[in-house]
């Protein structure tokens, strides 16, 4: 969900910016992130500054979430240590000075990939952790099973965001009546939904989820299956360094790998000495893959010991695992009907 | 002549004994006559009073049972406070902030170390006291405490690691010279005297020589004891460094908002010295300054310092996140501050000035003995003022990604582990308890130093 006004913002900051950017691209001779990240002897990650499932701090303190778990696992790969991440929580105005700059290593803050992005920030997406997009979510008595049936509808959302546009392009293209009803902040817009101010209630699917939790009845809600926009949340790294952006999007793949291959968390140990050659060479008991990215051969053993396979992590944290209860839906494996897909080990 | 006495009148409308006195009448006195003083006293008056009622009537009942009497105030998850779960109207979800507390008070600072803080907390209460408290012995030991000693030892607490092991090795060796140096100096103070001067020395030299440089012996030792104790901690359990992006909470807040009053105080005295110097080049840079931070928003400084700085200065030299925001709002409230003090340099009559000047008293004498004592006694209110705009200001820097105690409790609103319909409302609330008793301790503070300091003008 992007925000129009801080995109207009992000645009005059870049543009102020670009003189300064272009000097330093020049002069900037092939950084090594992961030279740098290794004599720092910490990773130094871009979060968010609080999203349900993604990251958020538990009582102790701790961050918890599926982009959180994302750095850990970058951080086992290259320490042998998840706990050797600094966080550093940005907002979304200043997530991609600080990557920009220097100040973070990588940047996994539920960030959509798109093409502007890619092109003009100087930053690259390594890929999708997360298929989100925009959904709605209605009352049960309704007995409305598709998006398609809300004609006439009111609809509750919040005021000046992208989730705004969708709605209309929606509604617009299928030939539908509705009435949006718009509020300046979140936790408004909730709030009047649930006091039956409106028939739906629409944002990102991942956080009507959230959202559904603080209603005074969350079982009386149902989250329908449509999705009308296209919201690839993904990690990005700069664009000035091929290798540590390699070896983030090999975390990734790594993580969808084992998951394909059944290797998970509590088993990783057995799987060892496993005789499939598919699971040799994914654990390095076959080969040396993990060293054509700069790391050990045992990077895989490493990410899945510590932090778990793709699915683990998202069934512990937005999944059946958490209070959540999101389907595995887009997120699921390409074996399973859904998208996330990753190239062979070999 | 017959005697006037009562019992000789001869009328029999005289009366003859006195009249028990009676109370006043009620149209004067009592519970009606205070109400009709005080509530009703005129149509205006009236009619305020009524909508005041009015108002405390359909709002407090309603606040009481929300927050008190429907309130929830333990469980582990919001399962404590769903209505149908607990099978009664929910109020106020306090088992949440219970729950929580931890983590609005020291952030992530991680668990095994947060005796670390508490330590820091225990002394600036102390330093605090010490200072505030009118009657409390010692103050200059006090303020030399609270405004060399704490700051140090914060440091050297809250952030530990090898930097600070060297840096605490670097005190105890100078204050353990410093100790050898007065120690000689109490049997040889003639050794001093290109620094006090042969008056000064001959009041030292005709104590005995324990007693002689009395005062900074005592700092000292204060300094060593403390310094000393730090580093048997360092020694006994070890300091290891926390890093700043760890701290967070109600911690955080008490140190941008002390670093912000301890710094912008001295500095805006200064500032306002130097605006109305006559030297044109202090004169000019302290005006620049300050209308140059007056002139900017404070949210511009701090996405300066945290977004646009990393862009110009090398990664490597790059100061710590949570130090550019507390550089950032020190300079910003001592610009406010330094025309604060102004106002009050201005108030002070030219007589006070001649006056000084008549005694033979110096440039920084006058200011110190006649001047700054009276226009800082004046411009109280707005210092208090300024402290108070600063303490609120503190929020701002979760803008920057700080996590300051505001910025906690919203991390936590959006956790589904508390996700309930009434956990917001008892985060803002519990937030707002906090910021009021801070803010409206200091202006209760600052009331009574107004009545104490103005107790020579009372007639």
């Amino acid at each position: 969900m992007g925000e129009i006004s801080m995109k207009k913002i992000m645009a005059a900051a870049i543009a102020g910016l670009g003189l300064a950017l272009a000097a330093s691209a020049v002069s900037a001779q092939a950084p090594a992130t992961l030279a740098q990240v290794k004599q720092r002897n910490i990773l130094n990650c871009g979060s968010n500054t609080g999203l349900a499932g993604f990251g958020v701090p538990d009582a102790q303190g701790n961050w918890q979430g599926l982009d959180v778990e994302y750095c850990r696992a970058v951080a086992a790969a290259i320490f042998n240590d998840p706990a050797k991440v600094k966080f550093i929580p940005l907002s979304a105005k200043d997530r991609f000075t600080a990557l920009q700059s220097g100040e973070v290593d990588l940047l996994v803050r539920n960030s959509t990939w798109t093409m502007t992005r890619d092109a003009a920030l100087g930053i690259l997406f390594t890929g999708v952790n997360y298929y989100d997009g925009q959904g709605f979510m209605v009352r049960k008595k309704l007995g409305v099973t598709s998006a398609l049936q809300l004609s006439g509808a009111s609809v509750c959302t919040q005021q000046g965001t992208t989730t705004e546009l969708n709605l209309a392009d929606y509604f617009r293209a299928n030939n539908l009546k509705y009435e949006v009803v718009a509020f300046a902040s979140s936790d408004e817009t909730i709030k009047a939904y649930d006091a039956g101010r409106c028939d739906a209630f629409t944002t990102d699917a991942s956080g009507l989820y959230a959202e559904r939790l603080k209603l005074t009845a969350p079982d009386e809600h149902i989250v329908l299956p449509e999705i009308i926009s296209k919201e690839p949340l993904g990690p990005s790294v700069r664009n000035n360094d091929p290798a540590w952006f390699n070896l983030v999007k090999w975390v990734h793949y790594a993580m969808l790998n084992a998951e394909e291959l059944g290797v998970t968390k509590a088993n990783v140990d057995e799987m060892l000495k496993s005789p499939n050659p598919e699971i040799k060479r994914l654990l390095g008991t076959e080969g040396k893959f993990g060293e054509t990215i700069g790391l050990t051969t045992d990077w895989v053993y490493r990410i899945v010991k510590h932090v778990g396979n793709y699915g683990e992590s998202f069934e512990k944290n937005v999944g059946q695992g958490s209070l959540l209860k999101i389907a595995r839906g887009q997120n699921g494996l390409w074996t399973k009907g859904g998208l996330q897909y990753a190239p062979p080990v070999r | 002549m017959t005697d006037a006495t009562l019992e000789n009148a001869p009328y029999a409308f005289v009366r003859k004994e006195t009249l028990q006195q009676e109370a006043a009448p009620l149209s004067v006195a009592g519970p009606i006559a205070w109400v009709r003083n005080n509530l009703f006293s005129g149509p205006v008056n009236s009619l305020m009073t009524l909508v005041c009622l009015y108002i405390v009537v359909t709002a407090v009942p309603d606040l009481v049972r929300f927050y008190f009497i429907d309130a929830v105030w333990s469980g582990t998850n919001r399962d404590a406070c769903l209505p149908e779960k607990v099978g009664r109207p929910v109020g106020a979800c306090w088992a949440y902030v219970a729950d929580r507390l931890q983590y609005f008070i020291y952030g992530s600072y991680p668990i095994p170390q947060r005796w670390r803080v508490n330590i820091v907390f225990a002394m600036f209460a102390l330093g605090v006291v010490w200072m505030l408290w009118d009657r409390a012995p010692l103050k200059k030991v006090g303020a030399f405490f609270f405004f060399v000693i704490l700051p140090i030892s914060a440091y050297l607490l809250l952030l530990g690691g090898d930097g600070a092991e060297t840096f605490l090795r670097f005190l105890i060796l100078l204050t353990f010279g410093l100790a050898v140096l007065y120690l000689v100096l109490s049997f040889v103070p003639s050794l001093a005297r290109f620094w006090t001067g042969p008056a000064l020395l001959a009041v030292e030299e005709a104590a005995p020589p324990w007693q002689r440089f009395y005062r900074p012996k005592r700092l000292i030792l204060m300094a060593m004891i403390v310094f000393g104790l730090i580093a048997v901690l360092a020694q006994a359990v070890g300091l290891p460094r926390v890093d700043t992006g760890l701290w967070g909470g109600m911690m955080v807040t008490f140190l941008i908002a002390a670093v912000g009053i301890v710094f912008s105080l001295p500095l805006g005295v200064v500032l306002a010295l130097g605006r109305r110097s006559k030297l044109p080049i202090i004169q000019l840079l302290s005006v620049i300054f300050i209308e140059f931070v007056r002139g900017v928003p404070l949210i511009t400084v701090l996405f300066m310092a945290n977004t646009m700085l990393p862009l110009f200065v090398p990664q490597e030299y790059s100061p710590d996140r949570l130090l550019r925001p507390l550089i950032g709002v020190a300079l910003f409230a001592a610009a406010y501050m330094a025309e604060v003090i102004r106002g009050g340099l201005q108030a002070m009559p030219k007589g006070q000035y001649e006056g000084a000047m008549s005694l033979g008293l110096g440039y920084w004498q006058m200011m110190r003995l006649i001047i700054l004592p009276q226009a800082l006694r004046i411009v109280i209110p707005g210092i208090v003022n300024t402290f108070i705009g600063l303490f609120k200001d503190t929020t701002l820097v979760t803008i920057v990604g700080i996590f300051d105690f505001l910025r906690t409790i919203e991390a936590t609103l959006v956790d589904p582990t508390w996700a309930t319909p009434t956990t917001r409302a008892t985060g803002y609330a519990f937030a707002a308890m906090f910021y009021f008793l801070c803010c409206w301790g200091m202006s209760r503070y600052s009331i009574a130093v107004e009545r104490r300091l103005a107790a020579g003008q009372k007639r």
